[in-house]
C-alpha cells in the first residue's frame, strides 16, 4: 500500500509490464488447465478399448456358389463377399481405366479374382447398395446400385455412374485358408 | 447505466438490443459486495462450480451407461476399464457428489452462524433448503445407477420409507417401483429423473441468485452496508478471492480422485446387485448418515420417517424460529455456544448413522436426535427472547478498520486475524 503511494509516475510502466505478465501468464495457465480437462471429456467419445478389440472376424466362404453373394457384419458395417462368375471377372478385367471415375484395375481390388470382398457402403452418403440378392436391381453395369441417390457400381465394385466419388472400399483381409477369410 | 461503457462496437450494438452485457457487468463486475467477507463466503461459488462439474461429467457418463438391470453394472465397469479416460470421469462424478455435499454443508452452517436466513433473506434461505432437498434426491438416485449391492438395497430401503404413510403407503411404493420390487422399471425411471433433476437444481440456483442479488450478500458482522464506502466491486476483489478458494478446493478434489477415489464409497457397491441377499451392513452414503441416524432413532416406522423429513422441514421455517434481530453469531454470546454444540450434534449424528443400530448407539442417537429438534424448536426461539447481544459496530467500515480512519495496513492485518 505505502509503496504504491511513493511510486513516481515514471515507475508505473515498468510495474505495469510485470503485472501484465502475471495477468497473461494466469490466463495462459487457466487456458491450459481448461484444455487438459476438456480433452478426456471429448476423447471418451472415441471408440473404447473393447470396441477396438472386436475389430476382426473370420468368414467361411466354402458354401458360396458361383454367382452367389453373402453379406457379413464387420465393425458394424455390411461386408459384401461375392463368388464371381467367369463372365463377371472378364467384364471387370476388360474395362479401360480411362472409363473410370476412380481408376483402379480389377487386380488391385481382389486377392483371388473369384472372390470380391468389399465394404457394402456407398461412398456417396453411406447407404447400402442393392445387388447382393438374386432379383435385386444391379444397375447399368451388372454390379451394384445404390437406391438412395442412384450410384451404379460395376462387377468389381467400381463407381461408374452417379454421385458417389469413389469405388466401394476394400477392407483389409486375407485368406486364412482356401475356405476362410479373415477380415480386419 | 449507459451502453457506451463498452468500447467494443459489436458489444455496444448487441447490448443496445439485448442488454446481456449490462446485466453481466452489473451482477458480476461492479456488483457492490460488503468488503468484510471472509473465506466462508467462498462456498456459494464453490457449490455452483461443483454443480457444473457434476452436470458436465454426468452428461458424458450417460453416453456410455446402460440403464438396464442386466447391463448397468457391466456398463459401469466398462466405463472404468474400456472407455477412454472413463475411470477419471467416473471418479470425478462419484467424488464430486461428496465434495458437493461438503461444500453445501459448510455453506449451510455458514448461513446458520451468521444469520443469513434472517429478514430480508428468508426466501433466499428457503430456496437454498429446496436445493438441498433436490440434491439429496438426485444423489440418492445417482447412487442406484451402478446397480451394485448398495445401490439395490439402498433403493429398496429408501423407497420403502414411503410405505410408512398410512393407508396409501403401499400403493405409493408400488408406484415408485413400477412393479412389486426394485427392478428394471425402477432403474429406468431413476436414470431419467437423475438426468432431469440437476437441471431443476440449476433453475432453483438461478432463483437463489436473483434473491441473493436483491439485497446482496450478508457479511460476518451481519449489519447492512450503509453506503458505497462499505462495499467493494465484486470484480476483481471477490473474483480473485473465489478463484483462490477454488484452487484450494480443486487441489483437495484432485488429490482425492487420484489417491483415494474410493475412500468415501462403500466396497459392497462393487458387487453386482442381488435381490436374493442383503449385505450384512448396509449404510447410506456419508452425507445421508445424520438423517439416517434420526430415522433409526425413533422406534416407530412412521415416526422415524416423519422425524427424518422433519429434520429438513424445520430448516424451511428457521427464519421464523430464530426471532433475534441480530444476524451474526459474533454478537450473540449464548447463541454462539449453542451453535457449536449443534455442529457437534450433527457430526455425532453422522457418526451414529454409520454405526450398527444396537446398544449404546441407539441411546446416543435418541439423545442427539432430540437435541437436533430442541435446538431449532426450543433453544433458538428462547434465545431470541432472553439473550442480551453484544453492541454492534456502527458500520462495516468501522469494524473493518478497527475504529480508526487509517486505510491500507490496518485492514490487511485485520483480514488475516
Amino acid at each position: 500500500m505505502t509503496k504504491t503511494q511513493t511510486l513516481k509516475q515514471g515507475d508505473i510502466p515498468a510495474n505495469m509490464g510485470r503485472r501484465d505478465f502475471i495477468v497473461v501468464a494466469s490466463y495462459a495457465m487457466a487456458g491450459i488447465g481448461l484444455a487438459s480437462v476438456a480433452w478426456p471429456l471429448i476423447d471418451q467419445m472415441n471408440p473404447a478399448a473393447d470396441t477396438l478389440a472386436l475389430a476382426s472376424i473370420e468368414v467361411d466362404i466354402s458354401k458360396i456358389e458361383v454367382g452367389q453373394a453373402i453379406t457379413v457384419k464387420w465393425r458394424g458395417k455390411p461386408v459384401f463377399i461375392r463368388h464371381r462368375s467367369e463372365t463377371e471377372i472378364t467384364s471387370a478385367q476388360s474395362v479401360q481405366l480411362s472409363d473410370l471415375k476412380d481408376p483402379q484395375t480389377d487386380d488391385e481390388r481382389v486377392t483371388n479374382p473369384q472372390f470380391l470382398v468389399m465394404i457394402g457402403v456407398c461412398t456417396h452418403l453411406g447407404c447400402v447398395p442393392l445387388g447382393q440378392k438374386t432379383g435385386d436391381v444391379k444397375g447399368e453395369y451388372d454390379g451394384w446400385f445404390c437406391p438412395c441417390h442412384g450410384s451404379h457400381y460395376d462387377s468389381s465394385g467400381r463407381i461408374r455412374k452417379g454421385p458417389a466419388p469413389l469405388n466401394l472400399e476394400i477392407p483389409p483381409y486375407q485368406f486364412a485358408s482356401d475356405a476362410v477369410i479373415k477380415i480386419g | 447505466m449507459s451502453a457506451d461503457k463498452f468500447s467494443n462496437p459489436v458489444v455496444r450494438w448487441v447490448d443496445h438490443r439485448l442488454p446481456i452485457f449490462t446485466f453481466m457487468d452489473h451482477e458480476l463486475n461492479e456488483y457492490p459486495t460488503p468488503k468484510n467477507l471472509n473465506y466462508f463466503w467462498n462456498f456459494g461459488s464453490l457449490a455452483g462450480i461443483s454443480l457444473v462439474i457434476m452436470i458436465v461429467t454426468g452428461i458424458v457418463l450417460a453416453m456410455s451407461y446402460t440403464p438396464h438391470v442386466d447391463y448397468a453394472f457391466q456398463s459401469v465397469e466398462r466405463i472404468m476399464r474400456d472407455v477412454n479416460h472413463g475411470w477419471l470421469i467416473r471418479y470425478i462424478h462419484m467424488n464430486g457428489a461428496s465434495f458437493f455435499f461438503i461444500v453445501v454443508f459448510i455453506h449451510i452452517f455458514r448461513g446458520l452462524y451468521y444469520g443469513s436466513y434472517k429478514a430480508p433473506r428468508e426466501l433466499l434461505w428457503i430456496l437454498g433448503v429446496l436445493i438441498l432437498l433436490l440434491m439429496m434426491a438426485t444423489a440418492f438416485m445417482g447412487y442406484v445407477l451402478p446397480w451394485g449391492q448398495m445401490s439395490f438395497w439402498g433403493a429398496t430401503v429408501i423407497t420403502n420409507l414411503f410405505s410408512a404413510i398410512p393407508l396409501v403407503g403401499d400403493s405409493i411404493v408400488t408406484l415408485l417401483w413400477g412393479g412389486f420390487s426394485v427392478d428394471n422399471p425402477t432403474l429406468n425411471r431413476f436414470f431419467a429423473l437423475h438426468y432431469l433433476m440437476p437441471f431443476l437444481i440449476v433453475g432453483v440456483v438461478i432463483l437463489h441468485l436473483v434473491a441473493l442479488h436483491r439485497f446482496g450478500s450478508n457479511n460476518p458482522i451481519g449489519i447492512d452496508p450503509s453506503g458505497p464506502q462499505d462495499t467493494v466491486p465484486f470484480h476483481p476483489y471477490y473474483t480473485i478471492k473465489d478463484f483462490f478458494g477454488l484452487s484450494i478446493f480443486l487441489s483437495l478434489f484432485a488429490a482425492t480422485i487420484f489417491f483415494f477415489p474410493n475412500f468415501m464409497g462403500h466396497p459392497d457397491n462393487y458387487i453386482p446387485a442381488n435381490p436374493m441377499q442383503t449385505p450384512a451392513h448396509i449404510v447410506p452414503e456419508w452425507y445421508f448418515l445424520p438423517f439416517y441416524a434420526i430415522l433409526r432413532a425413533v422406534p416407530d416406522k412412521l415416526g422415524g420417517v416423519l422425524a427424518m423429513f422433519g429434520a429438513i422441514a424445520v430448516l424451511f421455517i428457521l427464519p421464523w424460529l430464530d426471532r433475534s434481530p441480530i444476524r451474526s453469531g459474533n454478537f450473540r454470546p449464548i447463541f454462539r455456544i449453542f451453535f457449536w454444540v449443534f455442529v457437534a450434534d450433527c457430526i455425532a449424528l453422522g457418526y451414529l448413522g454409520g454405526m450398527p443400530a444396537e446398544g449404546i448407539y441407539v441411546v446416543l442417537s435418541r439423545v442427539a436426535t432430540a437435541w437436533y429438534f430442541l435446538h431449532f424448536l426450543a433453544i433458538l426461539p428462547l434465545l431470541s427472547v432472553i439473550e442480551t447481544p453484544r453492541p454492534l459496530p456502527q458500520s462495516l467500515s468501522k469494524s473493518v478498520l478497527g475504529g480508526t480512519a487509517l486505510a491500507g495496513a490496518a485492514s490487511a492485518v485485520k483480514e488475516k486475524v
